[in-house]
């Protein structure tokens, strides 16, 4: 099978039961896309699959054939993605382990909804879990690229 | 780095090339670091004794060990103490920086590898980073300055007074002339390191960084684009994936298992049964059967076709529900006394009216975002790990004893690590990898541990119960005060189980209860460790602290006065508690003095005092809110937590605000105090709502963020408000990591209560309020 990986072709030829989170890590070492949970329940592998936030964890190989994913590495070229610039000018991380994730969902939810409302903001994020706790300062960056967008 | 001469300090990676040409080496400071007067032309007051010596490798300070230049002028920065989150990677390198002047972006910071003879302790724990040093690094600093300096001067050939570094340059005041830190590295490292006693640090009016909250983290850009490298995210040439079925109750052991079964599925590639070794294990593996694997799907297929079973042992009957009636029938007898101050007996049948409390707090678990994770490669005599650990040093020694191996022969390289909170002190996970590659026969082997095996296989918060009985007299003053702490030992993984709280454990917020009572007594009833037991941010302080602020506001409850005055009554007047006066048992004050850091009230008070104010305490609140208040001194550091709550209809509980007076002595990084402060609010109030770990046939029943719910955005804790007291240099730094996470639990119950006229004495909060 074929699937696009931050806009490369790439050909698959192993188990298609495989969740794309151990192809992207284990097989491209597109290691950005962190291992939380293996179930869907904590969003840090979480990628776009042609622009929309979808946990790679749970999803699998055979779902993604001819589909175009792009995970953190593919965001942006420079690290310069609005949401990236938020999220640098609100200090948001502590360990940082769950930031790639939680900045593809803020992206995805700006793609979809360019002037997100605080609830909707919560509502996105409330998938992607940091135990470090820094929520607030996620929300204020999310929020800060939605005006910047 | 282009060669060692063009560093003044040797290069980590090289330091066996260099053997010999730094034989000036370090001084190691047995005791403490920096009594006074040790530093000359210092004021005396910004010097003070830490515990940094009592620690394994105590503390070092040697430039030539942490600092070195490049000739394009890129200074090197080496940071031992493991990064979870905190800020320390940064922050310590940044106190070297500002002492020697070095211009913040053209400075690189390098990881060390578990190396406590080298660098001193790297036990990155109990909120020390910071505390224990800030002084070593201000001084690795100020010395490299000065080396800098005097090079300077000796390459114009004019009198020391007259050169002074600024800004990554050496400047000749009367000409203007200078020269850049990689002109002058060669030079500089020729020189001899200046004793201790010549160094001379800055004047905090100098400070550039210390102190600012100016230097963003240094992993931040790598960390938004997804290249920061954790455990899990390690890959080395020729690495295997393992994932390890563990036994589901501790000291069980596998009594069969399919091999081959597991062997048919695409991608297996062996299967090891790894021996449980008996309690106390230590960070010892649990035993049981690994697979390994060309990728982690494959591991992880091949395990579920293991099918294992297990002879479970003498921790079977482990029932949560259970525990806790023994615990509660223990807490109600009387303890070994720990602290007895009068005859609280006396004051107890001769009070007006008793009180009697009892709270109970769950296990718990770190649940790091990253679960564990470690790649090791065991050959030719040698063993290299890469693994996300709190504890480098302990973990280079544990996996040599595991190999059979000097320590000099195993090499820990640190990656960062995806939250710690204490679970990451522990290198099962490290020794698992060890392991298999040495079966392996040296093919490098990366263990991973998915939420599962994290969940289900940790080093458990310890449950705890605890009694409090307070006595008031005709005058309604608190006349006695007895509580009784019931709750298994960490210790049970060192030694054979006590049985009961530890001096560590009681030095973490019982000992050292700073309440004006004139019968006082502190007990600690028997309890059974049955699994294994790890500190969790705070450790004990988050029951302790609950008890007595809990029982505080319950005593204002009943006499109808006003918490916040009421704890302040409690806590009495500004004066030094001194525990080791009248404690029965030893003494723990987190490893320091008690002379650097007394038991001081008056900071007690002053932090209440704040968090009130800042709060708006008294204020008109909506209908269904409250407020509540609580502090707690832990790591020597002094917090006081006001929360907001809003309680709807069906007894859903929101925390609208949250207002933190931190007190930790000299603020070395404000805004990472901040984010610490922010981040404790949110896991304090996933304690208070949600985290629980039962047991049930010895098994642990929870196994992902399904049935083990932690906070989610939105959820409450989004406006933390934190308000540091302001300290110069002369009061020392203490910890920071964990101070925040005790006082809040209590306060969130203290506004339920508030809110709601109901008391929350059993922990998480769960659905009570809607039953």
């Amino acid at each position: 099978m074929q699937v696009k990986v931050n806009k490369q072709d790439r050909k698959y030829e192993g188990d298609p039961q495989m969740p794309l989170m151990w192809y992207l890590r284990d097989e491209l070492g597109l290691t950005g896309t962190k291992f939380g949970c293996g179930v869907g329940l904590c969003g840090a592998c979480t990628v776009h699959v042609n622009g929309k936030a979808v946990r790679s964890c749970a999803t699998s190989m055979k779902d993604v054939a001819g589909q175009a994913v792009t995970t953190i590495e593919g965001l942006s070229p420079d690290g310069n993605h609005p949401i990236q610039k938020a999220w640098r000018a609100e200090n948001v991380p502590q360990c940082g382990y769950c930031q790639p994730g939680q900045i593809m969902q803020g992206a995805a939810l700006l793609i979809e909804n360019k002037k997100p409302s605080d609830e909707e903001i919560k509502s996105t994020m409330a998938g992607n879990i940091c135990r470090c706790g820094c929520y607030q300062r996620i929300f204020a960056a999310v929020k800060a690229a939605s005006k910047e967008a | 780095m282009k060669s060692f001469k063009n560093t003044i300090i040797e290069n980590v990676s090289r330091r066996d090339l260099l053997k010999g040409v730094v034989s000036a080496g370090g001084l190691v400071l047995a005791v403490q670091f920096l009594p006074r007067d040790a530093v000359a032309g210092q004021n005396a007051a910004d010097q003070y004794a830490t515990g940094a010596g009592g620690m394994p490798g105590g503390a070092v300070w040697d430039p030539r060990v942490f600092v070195s230049i490049a000739t394009d002028g890129t200074v090197s920065i080496i940071t031992h103490r493991s990064e979870m989150g905190t800020g320390s990677r940064t922050s310590l390198p940044m106190a070297v920086a500002d002492e020697m002047e070095a211009d913040w972006s053209k400075v690189k910071i390098v990881q060390a590898p578990g190396d406590e003879q080298k660098y001193g302790n790297q036990d990155t724990d109990g909120s020390r980073s910071i505390r224990h040093f800030i002084q070593p690094m201000r001084a690795c600093g100020a010395a490299a300055r000065q080396m800098l300096e005097k090079a300077a001067a000796i390459a114009w050939s004019v009198p020391d007074t007259e050169v002074s570094a600024m800004n990554h340059f050496v400047v000749h005041t009367p000409s203007g002339k200078k020269m850049g830190y990689g002109e002058l590295a060669a030079a500089a490292a020729a020189l001899p390191t200046p004793e201790l006693k010549r160094v001379t640090l800055k004047d905090p009016s100098e400070f550039r960084y210390i102190g600012k909250g100016n230097v963003q983290i240094t992993d931040m850009r790598d960390i938004t684009m997804g290249k920061a490298m954790y455990a899990q995210d390690i890959s080395v040439p020729g690495m295997v994936y393992a994932v390890v079925a563990r036994p589901p109750v501790v000291g069980g052991k596998v009594k069969s298992f399919d091999a081959a079964a597991a062997m048919k599925v695409p991608g297996v590639l062996k299967v090891v049964q790894i021996p449980a070794t008996p309690a106390p294990a230590k960070f010892a593996p649990k035993g049981g059967v690994a697979v390994i694997a060309k990728n982690t799907w494959a591991a992880l297929r091949g395990r579920e076709a293991l099918n294992v079973t297990w002879n479970d042992g003498p921790n079977a009957d482990y029932d949560s529900d259970t525990f806790k009636a023994q615990m509660a029938a223990n807490a109600r007898k009387p303890g070994n006394v720990e602290r007895n101050e009068g005859d609280v007996d006396a004051a107890l049948a001769g009070a007006k009216k008793v009180i009697e409390r009892e709270y109970y707090i769950p296990h718990g678990h770190h649940a790091t975002m990253e679960p564990p994770a470690a790649v090791a490669k065991v050959a030719g005599g040698k063993a290299e790990v890469w693994a996300c650990v709190q504890s480098p040093g302990g973990t280079r020694g544990d996996v040599a004893g595991a190999m059979g191996m000097k320590e000099a022969d195993v090499t820990v390289n640190v990656t960062l690590l995806g939250g710690g909170f204490g679970r990451k002190s522990k290198c099962d996970f490290a020794l698992e990898a060890a392991l298999l590659s040495r079966d392996m026969g040296g093919t490098p082997v990366k263990v991973v541990w998915t939420r599962e095996d994290d969940i289900q296989h940790g080093f458990y918060h310890s449950v705890s119960y605890q009694h409090v009985t307070a006595g008031l007299d005709a005058n309604n003053k608190v006349v006695a005060w007895r509580h009784r702490s019931v709750s298994p030992s960490l210790m049970s993984n060192f030694m054979p189980d006590p049985k009961r709280e530890s001096a560590l454990e009681l030095g973490l917020g019982l000992i050292d209860t700073p309440f004006n009572v004139p019968n006082l007594r502190l007990e600690t009833g028997e309890a059974v460790s049955k699994t294994r037991i790890g500190w969790f941010r705070s450790v004990n302080n988050i029951p302790h602290a609950f008890a007595m602020q809990s029982m505080v506001a319950e005593l204002a409850a009943e006499l109808g006065r006003d918490p916040k005055d009421f704890l302040l009554e409690m806590i009495g007047p500004a004066r030094i508690v001194d525990p080791r006066k009248t404690v029965t048992s030893e003494l723990w004050n987190y490893g320091d003095p008690w002379e650097t850091y007394p038991v001081d009230t008056g900071r007690l008070r002053r932090v209440v005092e704040r968090a009130a104010k800042e709060a708006g305490w008294g204020r008109k609140l909506p209908a269904g809110h409250g407020m509540g208040i609580a502090v707690q001194r832990s790591f020597l550091t002094y917090v006081a937590t006001v929360v907001e709550v809003a309680v709807d209809k069906d007894g859903t509980v929101s925390v609208p605000r949250v207002d933190t007076a931190i007190d930790a002595g000299f603020i070395v990084n404000p805004e990472r105090v901040r984010s610490q402060v922010e981040g404790a609010a949110v896991m304090g109030l996933s304690i208070a709502k949600y985290t629980e770990i039962t047991f049930k046939n010895g098994r642990v029943q929870q196994s992902n963020f399904g049935d083990y719910r932690v906070l989610r955005i939105g959820e409450g804790a989004m406006d933390v408000r934190t308000h540091i007291i302001a300290n110069g240099i002369e009061v020392p730094s203490s910890g920071v990591g964990e101070p925040g996470v005790p006082p809040f639990a209590p306060a969130f119950t203290n506004a339920v209560f508030a809110a709601t006229g109901k008391r929350i004495r059993n922990l998480p909060l769960g659905e009570q309020l809607s039953a």
